[in-house]
């Protein structure tokens, strides 16, 4: 009675490919194309817009860091001021 | 290139009232503004009008409208990833759960078949994300910016996990009881996404492992072919696609469960302890705390100065609601709300109270719950820095009139 018609659930469904849209472009500024080269290998870049505008310095660095210690975001040491720089101007608290 | 801003433009114009009251979250001013920059009608594939929040990893929430139901239909059910790289249907034909772990006597290895041979065991019960109203903290905490839709509440048919776990057998020093499933990050240095439970809740009769939601097999989206049923606690243990289990002498010290979802120490009380993962600084998110919402009216909108009623739903970690109160004079007095059908202690509980005539103009509806356990809502916001458990009291404005 409760039996999935499981052939026919994947013959119809789709994959779970949910990200075809792309996502509109973040801010120009100095570091936008560091911040989206990096930072969109594992996510959208949406996920900056939607946190924004309220996080302070110490909190976008610690994201940054959080991303680069945690995830393993491949993060040169040259491009951690880079891309910091670029979040708190354009995405970071009003000062 | 600028396909999505284009979109957002025009589909932002096309929106009428009514949808605009409907998805409600889209504007609401206690978000973020880059939140309500960002968050947009969308139907990803199996669902139908989510608020779309990111698609990559996909973070879709439920539109007010569909909580004026207690059970939430399952094209309307959230969708919440941690990670962007996503299991896909040709990937699960061949889906098999393996059982295991230090603590564990043997091993196995099931089929969905083998799973589905077991006693089947149903609970209708709210599955919410911890960090569900995210967005409206204030301060606002780095976070998916969820406003009120990272929950839903369904009717979950499966194995007990108990019973899965007799088929392997486990050993005295068993500590936890911990799930992987098949969902990672694009780099394989990204912590992959792992929870456990203490034994006590995995043996826990309600505790399921669930291959039907509402009748019908579980979206892709919200676990497809299994996922696990914690019912009483919050979504980030009810891991979607499990495809192993383990049963250990140690506490999980992974990045999911040591440094995420942890709340300051002693702030939420919970029905019972998880001492495997408590320290003197945090401990796990577990229990879901009391909280309503308000489904009717919405916000903004126009109501009969002659009389109008307010429903919602309310909910909370398993005792059940005891009662829910409406304020039009901002909480000096409080009526009693009258409950609908129970449904059972996990799961949403409608509501309706009748207010009778009021003077034409705004009017403020402040609505509480009470669980069966004494909890209440409280006034305020429980700030916390990771942004879970926003049970605070709100107030929804309408013009009387």
């Amino acid at each position: 009675m409760h039996r999935i018609a499981l052939a026919m659930l994947l013959a119809a469904a789709p994959v779970l490919a949910i990200a075809d849209d792309v996502p509109a472009p973040l801010r120009p500024g100095a570091g936008q194309e560091t911040v989206e080269r990096i930072c969109s290998g594992c996510h959208t870049t949406s996920y900056i817009r939607m946190n924004a505008p309220f996080l302070s310095e110490a909190q976008w660095k610690a994201e940054v860091t959080k991303m680069r210690q945690v995830f393993g975001a491949p993060i040169e040491d040259d491009e951690v001021a880079e891309i910091l720089a670029y979040l708190i101007a354009e995405y970071g608290a009003p000062k | 290139m600028h396909r999505r801003t284009l979109m957002l433009g025009s589909g932002a114009a096309l929106l009428g009232a009514r949808e605009a009251a409907a998805a409600g979250a889209l504007s609401d001013p206690g978000l973020p503004a880059g939140t309500r920059e960002v968050a947009e009608m969308a139907s990803p594939p199996g669902k139908v009008k989510l608020i779309r929040l990111t698609d990559r990893p996909p973070n879709y929430e439920t539109p007010l409208e569909a909580f004026r139901t207690p059970i939430t239909p399952n094209n309307r059910f959230f969708v919440r990833y941690h990670l962007a790289e996503l299991p896909t249907m040709a990937e699960l034909k061949d889906w098999t759960l393996t059982l295991g772990g230090d603590a564990a006597a043997g091993t196995a290895k099931l089929t969905l078949a083998d799973l589905r041979r077991l006693p089947a065991a149903e609970v209708t019960a709210v599955c919410q994300c911890a960090g569900n109203r995210r967005g409206l903290f204030s301060p606002h905490v780095p976070g998916v910016q969820w406003s009120i839709g990272a929950m839903g509440c369904a009717r979950w048919r499966g194995a007990r996990l108990r019973d899965v776990l007799k088929l392997v057998g486990m050993k005295p020093e068993a500590l936890e009881v911990r799930f992987h499933g098949s969902d990672h990050g694009p780099l394989s240095e990204t912590p992959i996404f792992r929870k456990s439970l203490p034994m006590a809740r995995a043996l826990d009769p309600n505790t399921l492992i669930a291959w039907e939601m509402n009748g019908a097999a579980l979206p892709l989206a919200n676990g497809f072919p299994a996922r696990i049923i914690v019912p009483g606690w919050t979504a980030t243990y009810w891991m979607k696609h499990v495809t192993s289990i383990d049963i250990t002498s140690a506490a999980d010290d992974g990045f999911w469960m040591q440094k995420a979802y942890r709340v300051p120490h002693g702030v939420f009380p919970a029905a019972a302890p998880f001492p495997s993962q408590d320290t003197a600084q945090n401990s796990p998110v577990t229990d879901i705390v009391v909280n309503t919402l308000v489904t009717d009216p919405v916000a903004d909108s126009r109501v009969h100065a002659g009389g109008f009623e307010v429903r919602g739903i309310a909910w909370d970690g398993g005792s059940g609601i005891h009662q829910v109160e409406v304020s039009i004079d901002e909480g000096k007095t409080w009526q009693t709300a009258k409950l609908d059908k129970d449904l059972g202690p996990f799961a949403f509980r409608a509501w309706r109270h009748p207010i009778a005539r009021v003077a034409p103009g705004p009017v403020a509806l402040r609505v509480r719950a009470t669980a069966n356990n004494g909890a209440v809502q409280p006034d305020q916001l429980m700030f916390n820095p990771a942004g879970y458990h926003n049970n605070a009291v709100r107030t929804v404005h309408v013009v009387a009139a």
